[in-house]
């Protein structure tokens, strides 16, 4: 593994200097290796981090890595990774017409990485450095510890889909003029919605009265608005005292509540086991939002490469053989789903949207088919429009909120569905729906979403722990539920109960059964597994 | 279309550099054709979930590699050691043992055993769905709302170009060292017992040619390593190579003699002593994991054949639902899927006209593993009992696996060999092996003992 040559670094800072004229923005610092094949059979199962912490399941998938070589020998050229520099790995074998679109993907990237808000708890440090320096803490550990390291790496990774990610997120963003006291949260919160159950008027014309009271006097003003609150109601003030007392119940982070609540952790000859824990929950958290932002990230850098490429001086003569890789790139398949295609198209919708000011209240408000369609209030915001959603959204927003009628119909765009005709036997794929909301429907399906489980102190027996998984229509893989369980059970020390919904299903089986001809019905039912002594017991609720 | 061959004359009339015609001749040519085994179907992009594009993957469009089940020889003790060892610890064994992949048909391909596991979470079952809520993805382009767009033929008919009668004949199946080796691995670490030698058949011999002999002067292909060896010799005894460790190669001479060729010479070769017949039900009944367990079994019977045998097996491979075919290789047999009824006399019967057809009994070990779900159209096992009397007329083990659904108990196929007394009769020749959908790696191996015993 070494660095690009100057000739080709050449070539990435001039793509740099294009890629910031058209308004994107990261460091100026990056880092780019050349790496063969076999380097990144090595460090694919590490996500591409050279410094991640050893595990054998990576070893296993390395050797799996090498078969697949060994079979389908292939020349990865590029892949990109968020740290700071941001590193990205290059085959050495690419022409430099190549190199050009591809250090344009790859800063698109680079530029969403360091905008998009959703990685903003990665934004303030080198992730590469942190994951050296816990390589480290493991080794050391698996030499004191021997086998039982991996035991807890692996223990720990069984629920590393468990970790708060929002809850992470979410303080970052904690305006500091947007804090404002417990007394006046809880009187507009709950005192005057839940206590009163104030009609709206009256509510805003509190709202108006605090606002009032703030604004003749900065230092003073909540205290004499409240000192009027209190003449209204008196009960306020001893209701407020009441709720400080109620402990808020906080959602649980079940990783971090096993690391701070888990007495068998807590033990002197465990307490090694805790910093595992915070190794994976830590690499885990950092890798949440690159598996949240998929079509959007795709798109982006996709959209980016396009557009700078094809303005690119350095490239003249290369027109051709550009438009091949792109089109393979971003062609919409006529069955399937590709991020990279559906992402680029919503970007160029919703840049000539800013670009005809259709996204504000004069748009929404217009019902006429027609007159959208024509629409056109030529403000050229465009750009700005889409440097704002790239920041601000992730794929589920993006698709909840862009994919409408008008974009399915444009690139006509449907859901394929597949059934069997037992009479030729064949399958058939066939256009199952072109509305907008099923489409939308079935790309939200297939994003990401761990299962909501939440720790319920409250129930289990003594020392138990009982997770609750809310259901969602979706049942857990129930084959992966024991040895799960199994890690869970070891790291909490004690006993652990899981509540989860089942599917019922009425199949029709036996010698008659013909796959996919009838669907099976579905019926739920709750239930609860107990791993006990490592061993999983099911009950029916 | 134009001929390809015409287009390109007048291409070349018009005046065409000699780089690029080379590059379109290669194209006509098909050697630019690149492997499809993971583009098989008209919609390939199906069952491909969103997070299966990568930029590694679509920048370049490179090749998806279809089945990520495998398993590595190389690192296998050492991973079976720590499997043991977790399972003194008290943990579930983790690492599976035994399964392939295979790009290609037709016996072309190669097949890579590489080590397998799976990292449990509690995730979403995407399999299990309200009905009318699923099995779709997305697609673009014309049609209306309920247009078929395309099909898939749910058969495979396993007539594929340039796969001619008599290709397959003689021809090693390519599992080669590692089945090998797998073989040898389920012998030793799993104390699978040895094969009893049992009126081993006479081995007899044919020629073939291959380029092994070496001659100096003249032949059909240069041997460069030895004609090397040849020319650094020659050139030490005429003092023209002074310091070994500083070769200059511009200055050696190179005699006529030196050049040392491969030429094609008889050689001997032994005919397989053992024939075995896998059968595989693949009914539509046979969805999800029997089909995965009962093909996991007979790779591992396969390869452990493969060992005992020194690497002298021959396989065939039958598929059957209500008809039975015979298809090419053991890519087609793990992968075929199909949606029909049941009925495993026809598979029976195929065996024994294969058998009597080639007058395979009379030079052959033979084996016959059958592995169902034990759903049988013909529930009283009227057709199958007679044809499976004749099949223990010549075999040497006949092994029948049932993996059973769950939920179900005593399948039509179970009951039938049972009322039939042929297990009781024929311990020798005939074994059934029942195990439930849900079994582990190490069940199944179990089963094999079983069955082999």
């Amino acid at each position: 593994m070494e660095l690009i040559n100057q000739h080709t670094k050449a070539i990435m800072e001039g793509c740099k200097e294009r890629a910031r004229a058209a308004g994107l923005s990261f460091t100026d610092e990056s880092l780019e290796y050349i790496v063969t094949n076999r380097d990144l059979i090595e460090l694919s199962p590490k996500v591409m981090i050279p410094t991640l912490y050893d595990y054998w399941v990576h070893d296993v998938e390395v050797l799996r890595g090498k078969g697949e070589y060994e079979l389908y020998p292939h020349n990865p050229y590029e892949t990109v990774i968020n740290t700071r520099p941001p590193i990205s790995f290059y085959n050495d074998n690419n022409p430099d017409w190549l190199n050009v679109m591809i250090f344009y993907h790859v800063l698109g990237h680079i530029d969403f990485f360091q905008n998009n808000l959703y990685f903003r708890h990665t934004w303030e440090y080198d992730f590469t450095g942190q994951a050296l320096s816990d390589k480290r803490v493991i080794a050391k550990l698996r030499a004191e510890k021997g086998r039982w390291v991996d035991y807890i790496l692996e223990f720990a990774r069984s629920i590393d889909n468990l970790v708060g990610y929002h809850d992470e997120l979410s303080p970052l963003f904690m305006a500091p003029e947007a804090a404002t006291s417990s007394r006046l949260d809880y009187y507009f919160d709950v005192f005057l919605q839940v206590e009163k159950k104030l009609p709206v008027g009256e509510y805003l014309k509190e709202v108006a009265r605090y606002n009032e009271a703030i604004a003749q006097n900065r230092e003073e003003g909540e205290r004499i608005f409240f000192a009027e609150v209190t003449a209204k109601y008196p009960e306020m003030e001893a209701h407020f005292a009441k709720s400080q007392n109620v402990k808020r119940v906080e959602r649980r982070d079940l990783m971090k509540f096993l690391i701070e609540n888990s007495e068998f952790l807590a033990r002197d000859e465990n307490q090694w086991m805790r910093s595992v824990l915070e190794v994976v929950r830590k690499t885990s958290i950092f890798f949440q939002p690159q598996i949240r932002t998929k079509i959007m990230n795709e798109g982006w850098a996709s959209y980016w490469h396009e557009k700078l490429f094809l303005v690119d001086d350095r490239i003249k003569g290369h027109e051709v053989d550009f438009a091949r890789v792109h089109a393979g790139v971003t062609s919409m398949p006529r069955v399937g789903m590709n991020p990279y295609a559906l992402g680029m198209r919503l970007m160029y919708q919703l840049k000539e949207n800013g670009d005809k000011g259709k996204t504000g209240y004069e748009f929404d408000r217009l019902s006429d088919r027609e007159e959208r369609k024509h629409f056109d209030a030529a403000t050229g915001k465009g750009d700005e429009y889409l440097f704002k959603i790239r920041s601000n959204y992730c794929d589920y927003l993006f698709i909840k909120d862009f994919v409408d009628q008008e974009f399915t119909n444009r690139y006509d765009l449907f859901v394929t569905g597949k059934r069997l005709d037992p009479q030729r036997m064949v399958w058939q794929y066939y256009v199952k729906s072109r509305d907008a909301n099923e489409y939308r429907d079935m790309v939200l399906a297939s994003l990401y979403h761990p299962p909501h489980i939440e720790i319920a102190p409250e129930r289990g027996e003594e020392g138990m722990l009982y997770l609750v998984h809310h259901f969602e229509g979706k049942q857990l893989v129930s084959e992966y539920i024991a040895n799960t369980m199994v890690g869970i059970e070891y790291l909490w020390g004690a006993p652990v109960q899981l509540e989860t919904s089942e599917a019922l299903m009425e199949q029709p089986r036996g010698s008659s059964g013909r796959e996919g001809v009838e669907e099976p019905e579905i019926t739920w039912q709750r239930v609860v597994y107990t791993m006990k002594d490592k061993v999983l017991s099911r009950q029916v609720l | 279309m134009k001929d390809p061959e015409k287009y390109l004359e007048q291409l070349k009339a018009k005046g065409l550099d000699p780089e690029r015609e080379a590059r379109f001749r290669e194209e006509l040519a098909g050697t630019r054709q690149i492997s499809t085994a993971d583009r098989r179907g008209p919609f390939p992009d199906f069952s491909r979930g969103l997070y299966a594009w990568h930029d590694l993957a679509v920048l370049q469009d490179q090749e998806r590699v279809p089945n990520p089940y495998q398993l590595h020889m190389k690192a296998l003790d050492e991973l079976l050691e720590r499997d043991r060892q977790r399972e003194k610890d008290g943990f579930p064994r983790k690492i599976r043992v035994g399964r392939l992949i295979k790009p290609g048909k037709g016996g072309k391909g190669k097949i890579v055993v590489v080590p397998s596991t799976e990292e449990e979470k509690f995730l979403h079952d995407p399999t299990i769905r309200p009905p009318g809520k699923g099995g779709s993805t997305g697609g673009s382009g014309k049609g209306e709302e309920g247009e078929v767009i395309g099909e898939q033929k749910v058969r495979e008919t396993g007539e594929e170009p340039g796969q001619g009668p008599g290709q397959g004949e003689g021809e090693a199946h390519e599992m080669g060292a590692s089945a090998y080796e797998l073989g040898r691995v389920l012998t030793e670490q799993f104390q699978l017992p040895n094969l009893k030698e049992k009126g081993k058949k006479r081995s007899f011999t044919r020629y073939i040619y291959d380029l092994t002999d070496r001659n100096r002067g003249s032949g059909q292909v240069l041997d460069k390593k030895a004609t090397l060896r040849r020319i650094v010799e020659t050139n030490i005894s005429l003092g023209n190579l002074p310091d070994p460790s500083d070769m200059d190669p511009t200055r050696f001479l190179i005699s006529p003699r030196d050049k040392v060729y491969r030429i094609f010479s008889q050689e001997k070769d032994y005919e397989p002593q053992a024939m075995v017949f896998f059968l595989r039900d693949y009914s539509g009944s046979m969805a999800g994991k029997v089909t995965e367990l009962v093909a996991t079994q007979h790779v591992m019977i396969y390869s452990w054949l493969l060992y005992q045998y020194a690497g002298q097996v021959e396989s065939r491979f039958i598929l059957h639902d209500t008809e039975a075919k015979e298809v090419p290789d053991f890519d087609t047999y793990y992968n075929s899927r199909v949606a029909g009824g049941t009925e495993v006399a026809s598979a029976y019967k195929l065996v024994n006209e294969i058998v009597e057809k080639e007058n395979l009994a009379a030079d052959y070990n033979i084996y016959v593993f059958h592995g169902t779900d034990g759903d049988d159209w013909d529930t009283g096992g009227d057709k199958s009992i007679p044809e499976l009397v004749k099949i223990l007329s010549y075999v040497s083990r006949m092994g029948v696996t049932i993996a059973e659904h769950a939920g179900t108990q005593w399948t039509e196929v179970a009951r039938y060999l049972e009322n039939s007394g042929l297990l009781r009769d024929k311990p020798d020749l005939l074994r059934m092996d029942i195990m439930h959908e849900d079994a582990e790696e190490a069940r199944v191996i179990e089963g094999i003992k079983r069955l082999i015993s």
